[in-house]
């Protein structure tokens, strides 16, 4: 494979040294699945294909000779926007299933059933308390853990006011906008519920009443974001600026690598913990260096923002960490984790171990995370993973070098502490006075996945260089975050080298006042995917600390590589947030001039923000400046 | 490349992808998401028929003797070579609908404004430079195949004396 073919699947030189490798050895990986599904279906890719009921499949001609109508008569509007909304379900039902999962767990903690699971961040407890209205005075953490958690399971079923924990972190005019238009979602399982019903067959045929939906369900979904940050900040600790490294070089040969996959911290904090405990038990089968905890994906986001566990790779690249042959077990809890891992266990030694009731793949093995016993069931894990260490193929095995600093822990609450250190009585006002003054020309926050259909990374560095050259503070989560960390992104030597000198002087201020001795990173990693929600509150702080709502700033949000459902969903409710937000890729919705046309214009005028679509990353940069020239010439700055 | 578009209708799906393809490939921009949106909108030759349980892509199939060009009043149809695509002169053609009359698989029709006669053109741009025609290169199941007759007729003769001998 010549280096233009390697450039086109991922930049990242270690994933290209890893897909050569497969290559070499015959082994099938997620790009070469992609070629052979060309070519992919053309009414898919509009999103006029039909199979909600089984008078189906539908499709509509984008040509306008053939069928203008489904049997049931539906047209390419109603199609195109209710298969949109399924997804934005889905995405909710991923997102919240997260939350519920840490709900639950919160639950049984205060109960005193769940000890492994006891309150890490008391504080973090308080504030959630109080700001969903929770008396605080007295009560115990036990208490509060209990009052919180009773009040987070509230929030899934049917529910008569509005979901709290979408209401009580957005602006004021946000609440208006939403009040307006109909769509306060109540409890967020009866939101993915009503999707369902309103696009089962002969239900909603309207296609904007249809997108009203979608959005409502989204800001379930951001409630669902929302309160997965804030447990598992209460369960595990809120993050603080954390120093590591980033990139297939982390792996040790003389370790027992073992990889934290999927999103949710519920088992992988523990993993953290009790791996601690047993490096000797390591040691003792051979590998002088212990265990070696890496991340993948959001779990490892989670692991890394509060134990700094080094960030291997991401998304796509998933298959080419066993490549490497050293991945001792792979430890897997929900979403994103691929299907194909399993087809590579017959080449190589990982144990790929399932942990999740709801997630099984033929082929792994299942050892099921049972929360009464979280410690005891993260040490079996950690021996199976130290007795594969044994069963390596020297002969398959191959680390790539390449490593990089990365600095990452910045929650909402580190930002606001960092900033502290200018102006302890009112730490917005340094990050105000520069976006005033226009040192900092506005914000991006970078998020959502990568897509086999895009070269790795590509869209997320290309477009990350440009946008901080033209002074503007980004923020990043997820995968997108992932891929900063394993180019040096994540780093103040990035904000020297690329940052325009507005920005650069804001960063080396603020991390001078800090005691950082230089800038603070060019990006600011904030987590994983439910974390885009402290971007959001960091953005609700400064609306309204200037008295505008959220539509009136100069703030936009990137997914250059979105893949996932979730990504539609957490881009819907970014622009019903008010953000003007790119994706990268084309998504299904082409096959419906009207739903396109709401979709990046008409939510202009509803709710403020809208979509971008724009595959070219440096058009894309143009198109963002633009928006946000446009927010400041709006609020005349 | 010369060659002819077979088609095995056991694995031909009904997906209609074929017409897509042909769709886009006759298109100013040749691309699905910017074709849906060019004026006028571009068109496929190739049509999927259903009958029974069968489905079956339909297009011209390129007469050796073609009827449309021996009715073609002002010799806006013509087959230049043997083997090779029969094709439409648009400034030529008067839109009297002969074609349409004698070609025997309903393969010519007349395009959405009713100005012009169109057909497969065995996509003589694509395949001139040795790539097989849209159709046959959308078709997820490989239902269509565009190869040299003696190919085809080859690999008939040894799908007849399989069957033979295990009839046999």
């Amino acid at each position: 494979m010549d280096k233009k073919v390697l450039s086109q699947k991922s930049i990242d030189s270690t994933c290209q040294s890893m897909i050569k490798k497969a290559e070499d050895e015959g082994i099938e990986t997620i790009w070469d699945r992609l070629e052979k599904q060309q070519p992919q279906c053309g009414f898919g890719e509009l999103g006029v294909c039909c199979k909600i009921c089984m008078q189906g499949p539908c499709r509509i001609d984008p040509f306008k000779v053939g069928a203008q109508k489904g049997v049931c008569g539906a047209n390419a509007d109603t199609i195109v926007a209710r298969n949109l909304v399924r997804a934005i379900a889905g995405g909710t039902a991923a997102h919240s299933g997260h939350a519920k999962h840490l709900a639950h767990i919160l639950s049984k903690s205060a109960k005193g059933e769940f000890k492994d699971y006891p309150v890490k961040d008391p504080e973090k407890l308080k504030a959630v308390a109080a700001r969903l209205g929770v008396d605080i005075e007295g009560k115990n953490n036990e208490e509060l853990a209990r009052e919180v958690a009773r009040l987070a399971l509230e929030e899934f079923s049917e529910k008569e006011g509005p979901n709290l924990w979408a209401a009580t972190t957005v602006t004021k005019g946000r609440v208006d906008t939403f009040s307006k238009l109909g769509v306060v979602p109540g409890g967020i399982d009866s939101a993915i519920s009503e999707i369902m019903h309103r696009t089962h067959y002969g239900v909603d045929a309207d296609p904007v009443n249809l997108l009203l939906g979608g959005i409502k369900c989204s800001l379930a979904d951001y409630a669902g974001c929302h309160m997965g940050t804030d447990l598992a900040d209460i369960l595990f600790g809120t993050p603080q600026p954390v120093v590591t490294e980033a990139n297939m070089g982390v792996l040790k040969e003389n370790a027992v690598n073992i990889a934290l996959h999927g999103h949710n911290p519920a088992l992988s904090d523990i993993i953290v913990q009790v791996a601690a405990e047993m490096q000797d038990e390591a040691k003792n089968m051979g590998a002088s260096e212990g265990i070696n905890l890496v991340g993948m994906c959001c779990t490892g986001n989670e692991v890394l923002m509060r134990h700094k566990i080094p960030p291997l790779t991401h998304s796509v690249s998933q298959e080419l960490a066993i490549i490497t042959g050293v991945i001792d077990a792979m430890v897997v809890d929900y979403q994103c984790v691929i299907p194909g891992l399993a087809n590579l266990l017959d080449c190589y030694h990982t144990k790929l171990i399932t942990t999740m009731p709801i997630a099984k793949i033929s082929g792994a093995q299942h050892m099921e995370l049972n929360e009464e016993n979280a410690r005891e069931c993260a040490g079996d894990i950690i021996k199976t993973a130290i007795d594969s260490f044994g069963n390596r193929k020297p002969e398959k095995v191959n680390i790539p070098k390449e490593k990089n600093t990365a600095i990452a822990g910045f929650s909402t609450e580190a930002i606001l502490g960092a900033l502290g250190k200018v102006d302890s009585e009112d730490p917005l006002k340094p990050l105000i006075d520069n976006i005033v003054n226009g040192n900092i020309l506005g914000v991006c926050l970078f998020a959502g996945c990568n897509n086999a259909k895009v070269p790795q990374d590509h869209n997320f560095v290309t477009m990350v260089k440009e946008l901080a050259k033209n002074n503007v503070l980004i923020l990043a989560t997820g995968c997108g975050a992932g891929a900063f960390a394993r180019y040096g992104l994540l780093t103040p030597e990035a904000t020297l080298e690329y940052a325009g000198d507005g920005l650069k002087a804001v960063l080396t201020a603020v991390g001078e006042a800090a005691g950082l001795n230089g800038p603070l990173p060019m990006i600011l990693h904030m987590g994983s995917c439910v974390d885009n929600s402290r971007a959001v509150d960091v953005a609700v702080a400064v609306a309204n600390k200037l008295g505008v709502d959220l539509d009136k700033l100069p703030v936009v949000a990137s997914a250059p590589e979105a893949m996932t459902e979730k990504a539609i969903s957490i881009g819907t409710w970014a622009v019903s947030g008010g953000l003007p937000t790119h994706v990268g890729v084309i998504p299904p919705v082409l096959g419906s001039d009207l739903v396109a046309e709401v979709l990046t214009v008409k939510t202009k005028e509803l709710v403020g923000g809208y979509f971008i679509v724009e595959t070219d990353p440096l058009k894309a940069c143009e198109k963002l400046l633009e928006a946000i020239k446009k927010r400041r010439q709006g609020l005349n700055i | 490349m010369k060659g002819l578009i077979a088609v095995d209708v056991n694995k031909c799906l009904g997906c209609h992808s074929c017409e897509l393809g042909c769709a886009v490939e006759h298109s100013q921009s040749k691309h699905l998401f910017s074709a849906i949106l060019e004026k006028p909108l571009p068109q496929n030759r190739v049509i999927v028929e259903h009958c029974d349980d069968t489905n079956i892509p339909l297009q011209c199939r390129h007469c050796e003797d073609p009827p449309c060009a021996k009715v073609c009043p002002t010799q806006a149809i013509s087959k230049p070579e043997v083997g090779e695509a029969v094709l439409i002169e648009d400034e030529l053609c008067i839109g009297c609908k002969v074609c349409i009359l004698v070609c025997p698989f309903g393969s010519i029709s007349l395009s959405k404004d009713d100005k012009n006669i169109i057909k497969c053109d065995l996509c003589f741009e694509r395949t001139s430079e040795g790539q097989v025609p849209a159709c046959v290169s959308n078709c997820p199941t490989n239902a269509l195949q565009f190869i040299p007759v003696e190919q085809f007729t080859k690999e008939k003769r040894r799908e007849f004396m399989v069957d033979f001998l295990k009839s046999s």
